[in-house]
């Protein structure tokens, strides 16, 4: 009796979180394929129906590519694409350069330092994306607190145009997600062995040579867990190019938005989720190959 | 070096979220300016219906989902951990981790167009506005619980629990007297985690929001989106105080219970 009810309550455990995902994740992302094939029109809801029941017996499937042709031959799509990549790129290598100092610090400490160091990376995910993200239109604006300290500074004389540009995207980026890039790194530099460098200074490396050769390369599974945790994201990033970036920072997740709201063309917006997540797949399938390898560790 | 690498990273970190707090109390409206210290722009913000009915909109559609999450998230760790091999478990494994890499626009635009061809089918979600924004909160949270509270699970000795059942308990009392406590600390940081997501989340709520459903951050956004104002610095500050006093809270019983 006690089996019965104990395979019951399995089936249970599972199946909830199961059915849940499915519904709301997995099924959603499966309409979205669908409506990606499905022709625009003016109504509610704005796309045509993919099986075409008039002629009765067998429906008539009405999916085409069209929208992905559309895409493809329309440069603006285009060069979102190659922006997105872009922005995205550069800002990782960004969050690199800037984080692995702060990891490999926050890795040395003295452990009873390690923790707080880390909570203090961690802390401002807590705070609201959107507030941090605001607060750096009252520094990087024309009138804005970094050009006045520059101009008092006697730096500069006119203000310099930072806010609407491409630059200012990139600052939000890589403020935003910098802890994204740390927290990996300090993961894999903490658990390497001190012995190692000491070994390396017995047979004569020095420092520098010793970082390049021993350390930097046994935390390489940390450099690809975060700048995938940055790049991914980014490239699909809508709130930072529409709150810093200008009138011609063309980025996919903006796009994306653009042609879902205000020209309310879901088909073509589906279109680009689905080419979004075509060029994210690779880097997916690598983010699910690193955690596999996690969980075998 | 290091000292210098840490300086430098930190004050990148803090400085924007220093001067936001600095500059709310700035009598000024423009930002140039420095005007006196005031806090007029907390007053109007206390007084200003628009953000007080979103940031109760927030609290409610924030504590639902995250409550919602941690249960699901919790049975999907439970099952994870310790069913072993079971039919369909890459796929499982999958829609719990692709949550937390998903670029949002596309949940969001996924989400919509489920909710538009559920509509159009059987009718329910009827319409746009709260229940629809707390089932995508819950969606996203779920990957999260489950990342935490396996993380947790996968640490305890399962003999524990099996030790309580050959003593006669059954599994789900077992469950509920050997094994929740053990990884309670979890579920409470799983929840929080999943409330500071829902009351911050802007790219999948508009997409899945109606008219009537406004939440703080959306509301926040659409006057962003037209500049700086003093009344949103006084925001952005007490949110950063409200967040700070949590976690100095939330550190102290930590210390206290080890």
């Amino acid at each position: 009796m006690a089996k019965l009810a104990d395979s019951w309550g399995r089936r249970l455990v599972l199946a909830l979180p199961f059915g849940w995902m499915s519904v709301f994740f997995l099924v959603p992302l499966l309409i979205v394929a669908a409506i990606s094939l499905a022709e625009p029109r003016i109504g509610i809801p704005p796309y045509e129906p993919l099986w075409d029941w008039s002629g009765g017996g067998l429906p008539a499937f009405q999916g085409s590519l069209a929208n992905f042709a559309l895409l493809f031959s329309d440069d603006l799509y285009v060069s979102a694409f190659f922006q997105s990549v872009k922005i995205a790129g550069i800002s990782t290598a960004c969050c690199l350069l800037i984080g692995y100092p702060m990891a490999l610090a926050i890795a040395r400490a003295p452990a009873s330092r390690r923790g707080p160091l880390l909570m203090l990376v961690i802390l401002p995910f807590w705070t609201s994306f959107l507030i941090r993200v605001y607060a750096w239109m009252g520094i990087l604006k024309d009138e804005g607190l970094l050009n006045l300290a520059l101009q008092w500074l006697g730096v500069i004389e006119q203000p310099l145009v930072i806010l609407n540009t491409d630059l200012a995207v990139y600052i939000g980026i890589v403020y935003s997600y910098l802890p994204y890039m740390i927290l990996p790194l300090v993961g894999v530099l903490e658990r390497q062995d001190p012995a190692l460098l000491e070994a390396a200074a017995d047979l004569g490396a020095r420092p520098l040579k010793a970082f390049l050769a021993v350390t930097l390369p046994l935390s390489l599974p940390g450099i690809v867990a975060g700048s995938l945790l940055v790049f991914i994201p980014a490239v699909g990033e809508y709130v930072i190019p529409d709150l810093l970036g200008g009138g011609d920072t063309n980025m996919l997740g903006k796009a994306l938005w653009d042609i879902f709201a205000l020209n309310r063309d879901w088909p073509t917006a589906s279109a680009l989720a689905v080419a979004l997540l075509a060029a994210l797949v690779l880097p997916l399938a690598l983010v699910q190959r690193l955690q596999r390898r996690m969980e075998a560790a | 070096m290091r000292r210098a690498a840490l300086a430098i990273g930190y004050g990148f970190l803090y400085l924007p979220i220093c001067l936001l707090v600095v500059w709310s109390f700035n009598d000024s409206r423009l930002v140039n300016v420095w005007g006196g210290f005031s806090t007029r722009w907390y007053v109007e913000l206390a007084h200003d219906t628009r953000f007080l009915d979103a940031a109760w909109l927030s609290v409610r559609v924030a504590l639902s989902s995250a409550t919602l999450a941690t249960i699901l998230g919790t049975l999907a760790a439970l099952a994870l951990v310790r069913f072993g091999a079971f039919r369909g478990r890459l796929l499982f494994t999958g829609l719990l981790a692709a949550p937390l890499v998903m670029p949002e626009v596309i949940t969001g635009l996924a989400l919509l167009l489920l909710f538009v061809a559920l509509e159009q089918l059987i009718g329910w979600p009827e319409g746009r506005g709260f229940l629809t924004v707390v089932l995508a909160h819950t969606t996203i949270s779920t990957a999260y619980v489950t990342v935490v509270v396996r993380a947790r699970l996968g640490q305890i000795d399962p003999s524990l629990e099996e030790a309580a059942q050959d003593l006669g308990a059954r599994p789900a009392k077992a469950f509920l007297a050997v094994t929740l406590p053990l990884i309670a600390p979890s579920l409470a940081a799983g929840w929080l985690l999943s409330l500071t997501l829902s009351l911050d989340d802007v790219v999948t709520t508009q997409f899945v929001s109606g008219p009537g459903a406004t939440t703080l951050p959306i509301e926040v956004f659409s006057s962003v989106r037209l500049g700086v104002s003093p009344e949103i610095n006084a925001l952005g500050s007490v949110i950063v105080f409200v967040v700070g006093a949590g976690i100095i809270v939330a550190w102290r019983l930590m210390r206290g219970r080890e």
